[in-house]
């Protein structure tokens, strides 16, 4: 490679367009989210024109400890955040990528082909159509209800009664894909020739998974950890299937941004709301760069 | 290596393996169940059900819905192809210049792109991006949609076309500069053509972001001729609020076939290559 072809002035001049893009939509947000997140800033009305400086009311409003953990606040968001994504991410999507990664490791064929085709469609296909897809399966009486019946099980109206543990499993379903992908291609570099002298000692399934497999997929399993937390915490796609409701009971944290900045338009409010998540993203994203770089150094 | 005591075990845990990969599969493919069915049937209701007589009725009613076709003959492509060729060019070129001049820090710029493009997203980056585009008035216009996805798809793009750009022999565009060569016709004439492939890919994986965004569309565009289809989709709904099921359906095929049509696309002539994932 030709490092240093180009001078550093023309250089920059090939960077100039991506730098500008860049510079607009995503540095300024940044600080323009930090300087609205201390004034009172809304789309009309005098405080368009002319916001005031509140210093750090509005991220005292978003704390105040009273009303913290009530629907509707960020507390109570914050809280149903982390059980969405420990369920539909660490564990959901995660869990049932590796496993199905495991499992049909080494296979070819139809039923590997079939598994992959129809779990990247679910991750391929646009938000708005799966959503509604999972709408008209979760419905009272939707394809699932359906098929319980059938067995003699009369089902909920899950969206209403279970709307947390709908989207849980709608999520899971949406991206496991990308775990399955990722731990696929790792454990296609791993020898087989492992698995083989594991098979003439006598060992279990179990006993390769833990001893073979799993020891050498550890670094890709932290990776996968850390962009699923990110995507996860930010994913707005539940909006789709139940726009934060029933009573607030799926309001993750994108969608409490989105209620407070963008529908009421309290920008100042809203963008003290968004500094929150920007910080949480800052040290998930910060912890995955320190750990892909910490495994390059051993590599 | 498989002795004929151990034969029976390994085939029975095959099949169980097998078993359980239907299962899984089974499970994939309920949701999807409903979309297969119900855009041929002129009954559709909410659950999954073989039509009576198969009936393409429903693809002639969404043919008739004038805003339902704007978005996806006009408005989507627009926004689509607007933000993947803007996308896919900005970060050529960039890569270009990351991968061939004396700059410093080059992988440490890289690293901070990809940190801060993945910390300013979704509903937080909205607030001021809004306000933004609200100001310089390109609100409820496709050029502002467009370069507000632009930009945040640009790091990413950038990080998988260097890959490509690194991978271009050096020999040519050295002798390229020899003849006399400037640096962007070395770009056009030699470096271009020589990273189609990543072109592809990029713009590929950008054309599917693009074709699937909702929020962005969705919270900067007003005017119903404008919308795309992932925002026109939730039209089909008759005076009292209640989905108009047939009509959802045969429109959601029809939206949803251009992306698995380009994903195979990708796929057959690639291969899946791991872009550290393809879809942000």
């Amino acid at each position: 490679m030709q490092r240093g072809m180009l001078s550093r002035p023309v250089g920059l001049l090939f960077l100039a367009p991506a730098i500008v893009f860049i510079a607009v939509f995503l540095v300024y947000p940044f600080f323009s989210i930090f300087q609205m997140s201390f004034t009172n800033t809304t789309l009309v009305g005098v405080n368009a024109v002319n916001p005031q400086f509140v210093g750090f009311d509005n991220y005292v409003a978003l704390f105040n400890a009273d009303q913290w953990m009530r629907r509707g606040e960020m507390g109570f968001s914050l809280l149903l955040t982390a059980q969405f994504v420990i369920g539909s991410g660490l564990i959901g999507q995660a869990v049932l990528g590796l496993f199905i990664a495991v499992l049909l490791h080494n296979r070819r064929g139809f039923t590997r082909e079939l598994v992959f085709t129809l779990a990247i469609a679910a991750w391929i296909i646009p938000d708005v159509v799966v959503a509604f897809a999972w709408f008209a399966y979760l419905a009272p009486d939707g394809t699932l209800n359906n098929l319980l019946n059938t067995l003699g099980i009369a089902g909920p109206d899950w969206l209403f009664k279970h709307p947390m543990i709908s989207i849980i499993f709608f999520n899971t379903w949406r991206g496991a894909a990308f775990s399955m992908l990722l731990f696929s291609s790792a454990l296609s570099s791993i020898p087989p020739s492992q698995l083989e002298t594991a098979d003439v000692l006598g060992a279990s399934g179990w006993q390769k998974f833990r001893d073979i497999l799993l020891p050498q997929l550890t670094p890709y399993i932290l990776t996968d950890l850390l962009l699923i937390t990110l995507w996860t915490f930010n994913t707005f796609t539940p909006f789709l299937l139940t726009g934060g409701g029933p009573s607030y009971q799926t309001d993750v944290i994108s969608i409490f941004t989105y209620r407070i900045g963008l529908r009421f338009f309290e920008f100042g409010k809203g963008s003290a709301a968004a500094m929150v998540v920007m910080i949480i993203n800052l040290a998930i994203a910060s912890i995955y760069l320190l750990v892909s770089r910490s495994r390059k150094v051993r590599a | 290596m498989t002795t004929r005591s151990r034969k029976p075990r390994v085939t029975f845990r095959f099949m169980l393996g097998t078993l359980l990969a239907y299962v899984i599969a089974i499970i994939f493919l309920l949701p999807l169940l409903w979309f297969i069915f119900a855009p041929f049937n002129d009954h559709a209701v909410l659950s999954a059900s073989i039509p009576a007589s198969l009936s393409l009725s429903n693809f002639g009613e969404v043919l008739d819905s004038d805003i339902a076709m704007r978005g996806l003959l006009i408005n989507s492509p627009i926004i689509g192809i607007g933000t993947m060729l803007i996308t896919t060019a900005v970060a050529a070129l960039a890569a270009f210049g990351l991968s061939r001049s004396r700059l410093p820090g080059r992988q440490m710029w890289t690293y901070v792109l990809i940190l801060f493009s993945s910390v300013v997203v979704g509903t937080a980056s909205m607030v001021p991006i809004f306000r933004l585009i609200f100001e310089i008035g390109l609100i409820n216009t496709h050029i502002g949609v467009i370069l507000v996805m632009v930009g945040g798809m640009l790091p990413s793009a950038i990080f998988i076309m260097q890959d490509f750009v690194d991978g271009v022999p050096s020999s040519y565009e050295e002798a390229a500069m020899v003849m006399g060569a400037s640096p962007l016709r070395i770009f056009k004439d030699i470096t271009f053509p020589l990273i189609r492939p990543g072109l592809m890919v990029v713009g590929i994986w950008v054309l599917i972001n693009a074709w699937g965004a909702f929020l962005t569309p969705y919270l900067l565009l007003r005017s119903p001729d404008l919308l795309p289809a992932s925002v026109t989709f939730y039209r089909f709904y008759d005076e009292e609020g209640s989905p108009q099921i047939t009509l959802i359906a045969a429109y959601a095929v029809l939206y949803t076939l251009p992306v698995l049509v380009m994903y195979l696309i990708i796929n057959w002539r690639y291969g899946f290559r791991f872009f550290g994932g393809i879809k942000s």
